[in-house]
């Protein structure tokens, strides 16, 4: 378990913007009526995609909205580590996934960046506000370890030296090109196609071209 | 090797084009009215045959576990819940799923559904997945949009999809606890019985089920079940998606036949181990609570459920962890156990203590600051905490640690030796938590 609490600092109060209460309404819609608190993470998440950071005052306004008691969210947002319960870096929090397959590959060394450019401890944020870091457990993108997350996105196949031009990107403001930094096609073998040769695709069925990073969603 | 004509997953590596109509040029929504046609109990018959073993880990067979589902619909709704939190380190086969493929969890929702007389599907992406939410998200619009699904659709049988996540919670993908989350609740895990296909969701008759497991359900139907039963062997049939990490020269996720030998599987995708296939150590099979398979197993191991149980380990979830001796085999386990520490709900007891215990004797381990006795001492403790708890979160907590110990001790000793022949001042331990 991991103990975590509410920061000491809190803002006077929280409310959603028009536009996320009105999406707030639509995703409790989704959930059958008097299942409003199976909205609670989601709720969570759009106050902290708001916010930076979930807050008490934001705590509490879920709770009203989804007619929860104040405990009963509280616990939620303590549990789920996605949670940031105090502010984290202005133009990025940066997620190293640690965990084996990603530490057999060198995510080590990625922390100890973290630690030089960053602050030496994680959940702190750096000197000018900018940045704060954090060591995560496994995010799902193994194959492509070493990785890291920032806000929505990946960020794999790093190396140190790969990983100090994101943050140099980061901090000029920019959101870099998320996926594999080493120009690998997702999760396919660097070295090419070892499967999927033989099948004829239809001539328009390609990849579409998406915004992929800084989208809204 | 698979051929490419029996895969399944025609985009796993998002060349192509992920929506509705890439998606049916590829095969998907072929045929679906005629697959509901056959009725509830055909589908349920024909996936029981077709041997598939559901895909999260525990390889119960998908087939048996939809005819637990009431037969008749009574006052309470049947429910669908897709088990999207994909978190076990090394697994990252649902995220090409949902990203690259999500018209074949769509369909798959429907079939699966209809055969348990659910109106309702709800899928649980973990938190993280984004990007990947986002992409199904546009799969589920598309599906409404061209009334694939919905009030009133083609299929004639009424169907919601709800695709919801959660934040960062690994024991949310033990499907109790997913139920719990999905309420809305702290993620941990109910007692059982009552089994979720009895009170499940909301209380209502559910059954969870893993994203691979679904995404298949439609080619087994359009093909057959002859055609998914005839790869692998008995008891371990089908095609399954493979994801390879650590020291390989090109790290992949691919889709092959059960039981393919490991040394093909690595050697045929992912370049083969790093320094050569003599250079290997040893191979974690099927996500971190999988036990360590040392090299001298390797040559001729085989990737299925019988024979990883025969390696006394597991299959999991078919996601390969491979290790070369350049690895720190005791820091790659006792990362594991701190993974565990710090996603055990805090419960049960034997779990909430015993993640934190082991984690920091092995940390002292990896650095040889321990006594002989004590790795006994360890051994003994995972066997109190093993079978203990309400979950099996605790169950795949020690079992890697097991196998550290059945197959690598000589080498925890040897650190042991070291370090009492040169001792240093031990560093201060984190505290209790």
């Amino acid at each position: 378990m991991a103990a975590r609490r509410l920061a000491e600092t809190q803002p006077e109060s929280f409310a959603f913007t028009a536009e996320n209460r009105a999406w707030a309404e639509r995703e409790i819609g989704k959930f059958p009526p008097g299942r409003q608190a199976s909205a609670v993470i989601s709720l969570l998440w759009r106050a902290q995609e708001q916010e930076g950071w979930v807050t008490r005052p934001a705590i509490e306004a879920v709770a009203a909205m989804l007619d929860m008691p104040l405990i009963r969210v509280l616990e939620v947002a303590t549990f789920y580590t996605m949670f940031h319960l105090e502010p984290v870096g202005s133009k990025a929090h940066i997620q190293v996934c640690g965990t084996t397959p990603c530490m057999l590959r060198g995510a080590g060394e990625l922390t100890e960046i973290c630690k030089k450019r960053i602050h030496r401890d994680p959940h702190h944020l750096s000197a000018d506000g900018a940045f704060s870091w954090e060591e995560v457990e496994c995010l799902g993108a193994c194959v492509n370890a070493p990785m890291i997350q920032v806000s929505k996105d990946t960020y794999e196949d790093l190396t140190p030296a790969i990983f100090e031009k994101l943050l140099d990107a980061f901090a000029r403001g920019e959101t870099p090109p998320p996926g594999p930094q080493n120009g690998r096609q997702h999760s396919m073998p660097i070295t090419g196609l070892t499967s999927l040769t033989e099948i004829e695709y239809a001539a328009d069925d390609v990849a579409p071209k998406r915004p992929a990073a800084g989208a809204k969603g | 090797m698979l051929a490419d004509k029996d895969r399944i997953f025609r985009n796993l590596y998002g060349l192509h084009d992920p929506d509705l109509k890439g998606a049916r040029a590829r095969g998907a929504w072929d045929g679906t009215k005629a697959i509901l046609e056959k009725g509830r109990d055909a589908i349920v018959e024909e996936v029981k045959k077709s041997g598939l073993r559901g895909r999260g880990g525990a390889g119960f067979p998908t087939g048996l576990k939809w005819s637990f589902m009431p037969k008749e619909i009574g006052d309470r709704a049947h429910y669908l819940v897709v088990n999207a939190d994909e978190s076990e380190p090394g697994t990252c086969k649902d995220r090409e799923i949902m990203r690259h493929d999500p018209h074949l969890l769509v369909e798959g929702c429907l079939i699966a559904s209809f055969a348990m007389g659910a109106h309702a599907a709800f899928i649980y992406v973990r938190g993280e997945y984004i990007r990947e939410r986002e992409a199904l998200q546009r799969a589920v619009d598309e599906a409404y949009e061209a009334k694939l699904i919905g009030k009133d659709n083609v299929h004639g049988w009424d169907f919601d999809i709800v695709v919801t996540h959660g934040a960062g919670a690994y024991i949310c993908g033990e499907e109790t606890a997913l139920l719990e989350s999905l309420e809305g609740k702290k993620g941990q895990p109910r007692l059982k019985p009552p089994f979720p296909a009895n009170m499940g969701l909301y209380g209502c008759p559910t059954t969870v089920n893993n994203v691979e497991s679904i995404a298949v359900a439609p080619d087994i139907m359009r093909r057959g079940a002859a055609w998914f039963s005839s790869f692998g062997r008995p008891n371990n049939v089908g095609t399954k998606l493979f994801n390879i990490s650590g020291h390989v020269n090109a790290p992949c996720t691919v889709e092959e036949t059960m039981s393919i030998p490991f040394r093909e599987l690595i050697e045929k995708h992912a370049g083969g181990v790093r320094g050569g296939w003599d250079n290997l150590l040893a191979m974690i099979p099927g996500g971190s609570s999988c036990p360590i398979v040392p090299a001298h197993q390797c040559d001729t191991a085989i990737m299925d459920f019988d024979g990883m149980r025969e390696l006394k380990s597991s299959f999991g979830t078919a996601a390969v962890i491979v290790m070369d001796k350049s690895a720190d085999v005791v820091r790659a386990i006792t990362r594991i156990s701190y993974f565990y520490k710090h996603e055990s709900c805090g419960q049960c007891t034997p779990c909430r203590e015993g993640m934190g215990w082991m984690w920091r004797v092995l940390e002292r381990m990896s650095r040889g600051e321990a006594e002989k006795r004590e790795i006994d001492m360890l051994l003994e403790v995972t066997t109190q905490i093993e079978g203990h708890t309400i979950c099996a979160f605790a169950d795949g907590a020690v079992w890697p640690v097991q196998g550290l110990i059945r197959h690598f001790r000589p080498e925890i000793e040897r650190r042991i030796d070291e370090y009492s022949a040169n001792p240093k001042p031990a560093e201060m331990m984190q505290a209790a938590e």
